[in-house]
């Protein structure tokens, strides 16, 4: 075969290679080609995160408006303080909202969900969600009632 | 007695010596890079027999894969109801694992296994030495184009692999057992992650390419050059390169996914 020919097919074989990366990032992995958004910080004392995890999803009537950066131990209160980043366009948390911990169905992975609170004053960068509710424990919930408390 | 010891050390010095000489062997063709303008024709018409070549049969095994995942996920899933689950757990399992490991396995058997033989004739019938005695070096002008090929080749099968399976097991999933095609996306989308899962897949078909194109040229290199010689060379060849493979599988997923 002509080496036109077999460079040509070659060319084709690399391109079909890309548009299979290409697919399995767009359709499959749902990476969109979006520019870093611009958030801004906010924080959120636990005392028990559960399964929550980094790079979960922080939701409001279950619309993601940001992701947990980090979970790390307050080693004054002995609490779990996480660490979210909200899209930068929902600037206007009101100051008494919660950060209440919920599983997505029965066995799903956990995120932040927050309950929208009556506050005139909204949540500024760097400011802590004053009510927090914890994950619930399954366990301790069936054994609370085991025990009849 | 003694002999057999003596056996058991001779066979252990044959090993340590063959792994020495592999390591040598691509120490000097990694050193003969293919020269852009002559080497690039040869790399071409390499990629040519070893990664175009090879896609009819990646892409039916892909296709049957994806289509057998769909099927054996449906029948599990559907007992607990969920069964739009089907699509996350088909990209997760070819993305991950099936995509890399059987596109390396069946590259070892269609791809490396020419390799062999085509080097190890080539061997037999003393064309390396000749090229020697007229001052081109076999290293560069021969092997180096069929180890880059084969690196090359090797992510691109196992990318379409991917595909072509996730593609089977929709048309299983949505087009025939009616699983909606929106969840199937969906949950997919939301489970699979760019980085960790696909990326991840990525580097190993990296991995087992060069692996793979490495045993495959070096069997060739170093066989006895008898046709016995060759014939074993090539079983040699699917035979470590399939252990090779399913052995640094596991390290590199444990490397990867082990959370320790």
């Amino acid at each position: 075969m002509a080496q036109r020919t077999i460079e040509i097919i070659v060319g084709l074989f690399m391109v079909a290679g890309l548009a299979a990366l290409l697919v399995l990032a767009l359709q499959v992995s749902g990476l969109s080609p979006k520019a870093a958004e611009s958030t801004y910080t906010l924080y959120a004392n636990f005392n028990d995160t559960g399964g929550l995890t980094p790079r979960g999803k922080v939701s409001m009537a279950g619309v993601t408006v940001g992701t947990i950066e980090s979970i790390s131990l307050d080693k004054e209160t002995f609490q779990a303080r996480v660490k979210m980043s909200i899209h930068s366009e929902v600037d206007n948390i009101p100051a008494d909202s919660s950060a209440v911990i919920r599983t997505s169905g029965l066995l799903g992975e956990q995120y932040i969900d927050i309950s929208v609170g009556g506050d005139m004053e909204s949540l500024q960068a760097g400011d802590t969600f004053y009510s927090t509710q914890s994950a619930m424990n399954l366990e301790r919930l069936i054994s609370n009632f085991a025990s009849g408390k | 007695m003694l002999d057999r010891i003596a056996s058991l050390g001779r066979l252990g010095l044959d090993i340590v010596a063959s792994l020495g000489r592999s390591g040598r062997f691509l120490a000097g063709v990694l050193s003969g890079v293919p020269r852009p303008v002559t080497g690039f024709p040869l790399l071409v018409k390499q990629i040519y027999a070893v990664g175009v070549l090879s896609l009819a049969i990646v892409v039916v095994s892909g296709l049957f894969i994806g289509m057998v995942l769909g099927l054996q996920g449906y029948t599990i899933l559907s007992d607990y109801g969920s069964e739009a689950a089907i699509g996350q757990m088909i990209a997760l399992t070819l993305v991950r694992e099936l995509g890399p490991v059987v596109t390396a396995l069946l590259f070892a058997g269609r791809a490396g296994s020419a390799l062999t033989a085509e080097i190890g004739l080539m061997k037999a019938t003393e064309q390396l030495s000749s090229m020697e005695m007229m001052g081109v070096d076999p290293l560069r002008r021969v092997i180096a184009p069929r180890l880059w090929a084969g690196f090359i080749a090797m992510p691109i099968l196992a990318l379409i692999f991917s595909v072509v399976g996730i593609w089977g097991g929709m048309l299983v999933g949505v087009e025939w057992l009616g699983v909606f095609e929106g969840s199937f996306w969906g949950n997919m989308q939301s489970s699979v992650d760019f980085v960790d899962d696909v990326m991840n897949g990525f580097i190993k078909s990296v991995v087992f390419g060069f692996v793979c194109a490495w045993i495959a040229v070096f069997q060739g290199y170093d066989c006895v050059p008898t046709s016995a010689g060759i014939s074993s060379a090539t079983t040699k060849t699917v035979v470590y390169s399939s252990l090779a493979v399913l052995g640094l599988d596991f390290v590199l997923t444990a490397v990867m996914f082990g959370d320790f």
